[in-house]
């Protein structure tokens, strides 16, 4: 066997936690280097599989099976293809930087980064695995340390919050559960691997059922409305690094197992279902930009930014064609890299002003242009401006979900014009504008602040300029399951 | 008849500890007793390592009176783990609020255990009965322990009293069954029912059999003497009687209901079935306004009754197994839970979950072993709870009780709620005082021991699943 390469991913923020309890509480720098180290070591871990993935071949690569609970003919199965690869980037990215996001953290510094990597190797985990068993366990793994992280480090209603996130999300995956146990009893060979019980048959009542199950668990973490509230209520409350992992990663896990778990292996339910879930994110869509648009804190803003863009990722989801999903993927990855900066951005502005409200702010950019231009970069990806790489995740979407849907991709579109204009409103009314004395005292970002914005702009140019770097990979994992399963696209709908 | 005593070896070993304990508590000066209690300790993991190697052990004794079998083993082996654990927890505590008694403690705790051992391999009717009085009344006295205590004498009285009641009701079932039957042994009374008569009168022999063990496993209804008792019982007591007691009554419930009843199921499934779903909703709803945090694992406690239960109402090898799985997961998340209260009270701490605020800065220790333990409880991985409740679920799920998950993982939700209300005082609140908290060595040996194996079986349940699939299979 080859170096186990994604085990080492997994292990990294272990090793992390089981350094950290070793050194001593007064030792914040070491603690903090310690963090960056292991979630650095991801960063590299996962570009050296970019950089090795063959996609010639296609398919599960870098591959580790390991038998584990042979009763239940549950399998530690480790492996990635283009559709989780480009997550488990993504989620590298965002905690290697999240983790210099919370340098200035200085409040039980050791816990906070304990609890931090505990919940990133559960991430890790649901991406890497190959397992339906395990994807469940790593998902749940997630779940407590973030509800610590934000009832400790939070702000804004923080107990309450933490609270709600958590029985949300458990009652989420308490409906997913079900299906899982529902499909391993149903296909009666004792696996729980993904792949085989993808090639499986089902009679069409049980993929509506199980989908049925799929799609509300799922959709508790994505979010889908009418389940989306406890989102906007997490991430206001969150410290700038949880935020910037739960929005950035944690409502892909939704995403990610909606595609995985719900459509691969049940795609006739899928189809029958899928109309629900286009009706629904366009509620996303429209609904969430205008909850946006009426918010007084910048935080809320993007909680609620974040519920509307991941309704393009259930569009996307629901069109059910090669384009459209790779186009979901993408926009997942997309959306994730945005919302990070987003959210390290107005955690910098926050813990220099001890405010958020929009109201306070003017003409910021005098003071920290900086921290402007970053927001401005973010902002315009948000809204989808060609030459960054959301508008590439986004067109993918809408050219795959009009052929499918054309009165629900109008709509949709719609939902951009309105980003637009919170979007812009936020930039001009706290950044631009006349200089604003007040602030005067306030310092821009410098030194090793500036890593997460510098990194996080860098790879939303960067991968807008050469979406061809990401699309192709997604690409290359998404259509042979579309060609295999889903090869007669449903066209038409409802409307 | 020859008899092979060499079946029996744990259970005498039990019984001459628990008199050579008595005897050289009489012999040892009163402030010295410490000693005793490790000597209980040892000689306790002795028999452990006799029932390890004796799990594969079959045969009856006694013209089918005492039955011993993996199963009983696997049983045995939870109860004598639980005994251990609550007397290495328990050994400071009682120097320290129940002065000069620990001879006493350590004894009755052994009589306990032998009735407990006794019961989960009792073949007779007889038998049964006499095991459970030896533990009912060892732990009558148990509870009562420290006269000068109010709370503990009010717990003593109150268990004394409706003990005696379901020991009666249970015994008036007895012998309704007896009536039916004509036989008090397991293996007649299946004969019996296997021929397929259904007496009326077998029929309320079993229900009250049902609320009599009912009683002992504290499910709904018949768990109003929980609260109270575990409130308040010495710490170590409530520990050793929430787990090993729960246990044994576990045991010998799944053997008469297995083994003696299975020709009529459809006959009490039902009753079963509406029990177990009452115990986990009410146990579940009750714990959360719980401001006591023994109550609140008392209720907890209830809940938990209810999960092992569907191994009973999944009726397969999947479901002992799962069930067994379980209970000893239980075992080891309860015992961290008690644990910590004890070293918490020791240090002068109350009982309120409130006390409780800021303990992450006072003992970080404590704090994750609490977290671990109760997480475990809540069934959320990568602590064992979790793998043992994904068992039963699909157990039953596997009988098509789809609408039980339903309901069961929805209280599982619940219980997540309160279990995090003492994470949040634990980990977000301030402490009322800031001095840490010491915690002894034999407390923090054992208490370290449960969270690793928690945390073990959590990422790896392998080996005991392995092992409780091959014991399940004594019933089928």
């Amino acid at each position: 066997m080859s170096f186990p390469i994604l085990s080492s991913i997994l292990l990294a923020p272990v090793l992390g936690i089981l350094l950290i309890l070793f050194i001593p509480q007064k030792e914040d720098k070491l603690i903090k280097i310690v963090a960056a180290i292991a979630t650095g070591l991801t960063v590299l871990l996962s570009l050296i599989i970019y950089a090795n993935y063959d996609q010639s071949i296609g398919g599960l690569q870098f591959v580790e099976n390991i038998p584990w609970i042979d009763d239940l003919g549950v399998t530690y199965g480790l492996g990635v293809d283009g559709i989780s690869l480009p997550l488990v980037l993504l989620t590298a990215l965002v905690i290697f930087t999240g983790v210099f996001a919370s340098w200035g953290l200085e409040k039980r510094v050791k816990e906070f980064f304990i609890f931090l990597l505990a919940l990133v190797a559960g991430v890790f985990g649901v991406f890497l695995t190959t397992d339906l068993f395990f994807f469940y366990l790593f998902f749940e793994i997630a779940v407590i340390p973030m509800y610590i992280l934000i009832g400790v480090w939070g702000s804004t209603n923080k107990e309450y919050s933490a609270m709600k996130l958590t029985i949300y999300l458990l009652v989420g995956s308490a409906f997913a559960l079900i299906a899982v146990i529902a499909v391993y009893l149903y296909t009666g060979l004792g696996t729980f691997d993904i792949q085989t019980l993808t090639q499986q048959t089902y009679d069409i009542g049980f993929q509506k059922f199980a989908f049925f199950l799929l799609m509300i668990g799922f959709g508790f973490l994505v979010p889908m409305w009418p389940f989306h509230t406890w989102s906007p209520d997490g991430h206001v409350a969150a410290p700038t690094a949880v935020s910037m992992l739960h929005a950035g990663v944690l409502m892909k896990l939704g995403g990610y197992g909606l595609i995985r778990a719900g459509i691969f292996i049940f795609p006739e339910g899928a189809r029958f279902w899928a109309p629900v879930i286009g009706i629904l994110c366009i509620v996303n869509v429209v609904y969430g930009a205008m909850v946006a648009m009426s918010q007084k804190d910048l935080k809320f803003v993007i909680g609620y930014s974040s519920v509307s863009h991941m309704g393009y990722v259930l569009l996307g989801v629901a069109s059910l064609n090669t384009l459209s999903i790779s186009g979901a993927v993408a926009q997942m990855f997309a959306h994730g890299i945005m919302t990070a900066l987003f959210f390290a951005l107005v955690g910098n502005v926050y813990n220099k002003a001890h405010t958020r409200m929009i109201a306070d702010f003017g003409g910021l950019a005098h003071q920290m242009p900086r921290i402007a231009a970053g927001f401005v970069i973010a902002g315009l990806a948000s809204l989808g401006l060609p030459g960054l790489v959301n508008f590439v995740a986004e067109f993918a979407i809408f050219v795959g979900s009009f052929r499918v849907y054309p009165v629900l991709t109008i709509l949709a579109i719609s939902g951009i014009v309105i980003t637009a204009v919170y979007v812009l409103r936020v930039v001009q009314n706290v950044f631009f504008g006349p200089r604003n004395p007040k602030w005067d005292e306030l310092e821009d970002v410098r030194g090793i602040e500036l890593v997460p914005i510098v990194i996080l702009c860098g790879v939303l140019l960067f991968l807008g300029f050469f979406p061809s770097f990401l699309m192709e990979l997604i690409n290359n994992g998404v259509d042979p399951f579309v060609q295999q399963y889903l090869t007669t696209p449903k066209v038409g709908g409802m409307f | 008849m020859a008899i092979n005593f060499s079946l029996i070896i744990p259970e005498m070993l039990v019984a001459g500890l628990a008199l050579l304990v008595m005897i050289i508590s009489l012999l040892v000066p009163k402030d010295q007793k410490r000693g005793l209690a490790y000597f209980t300790v040892f000689g306790l993991i002795g028999v452990l390592v006799v029932l390890y190697f004796m799990l594969d052990a079959q045969g009856t004794l006694f013209n089918g009176m005492y039955i011993v079998d993996p199963f009983g083993s696997f049983m045995k082996i939870l109860i004598v783990l639980s005994s251990i654990m609550a007397i290495m927890l328990g050994v400071e505590y009682v120097e320290k609020f129940i002065t000069g008694f620990l001879g006493e403690f350590c004894f009755f705790v052994v009589f306990a255990t032998l009735g407990m051992i006794t019961l989960v391999s009792a073949g007779d009717f007889i038998t049964l009965y006499v095991a459970l009085e030896l533990m009912t009344i060892s732990f009558i006295i148990l509870v009562g322990f420290g006269k000068h205590i109010f709370r503990a004498s009010e717990a003593a009285i109150k268990y004394l009293l409706l003990s005696a009641l379901s020991s009666g009701v249970l015994l008036y079932g007895l012998t309704l069954v007896y009536g039916a039957a004509k036989t008090t042994s397991i293996n007649g009374v299946m004969e019996y029912i296997a021929q397929g008569e259904t007496a009326p009168i077998l029929v309320l022999g079993i229900i009250f059999m049902i609320s009599g063990f009912g009683f002992k496993i504290s499910a709904v209804p018949f768990h109003m003497w929980t609260p109270d008792v575990y409130e308040g019982a010495p710490t170590p007591v409530t520990a050793l009687l929430s787990v090993a007691s729960k246990g044994a009554a576990f045991g010998v419930l799944f053997r008469v209901f297995m083994h003696a009843l299975p020709g009529n199921q459809e006959l009490w499934m039902p009753i079963i079935i509406v029990l177990t779903v009452l115990t986990i909703v009410l146990g579940n709803f009750v714990a959360i306004p719980q401001k006591n945090i023994k109550r609140m694992l008392a209720f907890s406690g209830v809940a938990q009754a209810g999960y092992i239960l569907l191994g009973l109402i999944a009726f397969s090898t999947v479901g002992v197994s799962a069930a067994l799985f379980y209970a000893m997961i239980y075992v080891f998340c309860n015992m961290g839970a008690f644990g910590v209260i004890i070293a918490f009270s020791q240090a002068g701490g109350g009982d309120e979950v409130q006390d409780y605020n800021g303990l992450w800065k006072r003992s970080p220790f404590l704090a994750a072993v609490m977290l671990a333990s109760l997480l475990s409880l809540a069934g959320i991985p990568p602590l064992a709870g979790f793998f043992g409740k994904f068992q039963l679920f699909k157990a039953i799920m596997e009988q098509g009780y789809v609408w039980i998950v339903f309901v069961a993982l929805g209280m599982s939700m619940v219980s997540v709620y309160y279990y995090l209300l003492v994470a949040k005082a634990m980990y977000f609140k301030d402490p009322h005082e800031d001095s840490p908290i010491k915690v002894s060595l034999p407390i923090q040996v054992t208490l370290l021991a449960i969270t690793l194996i928690t945390l073990f079986l959590g990422i790896y349940p392998t080996p005991l699943t392995n092992l409780a699939t091959q014991v399940a299979k004594t019933f089928f």
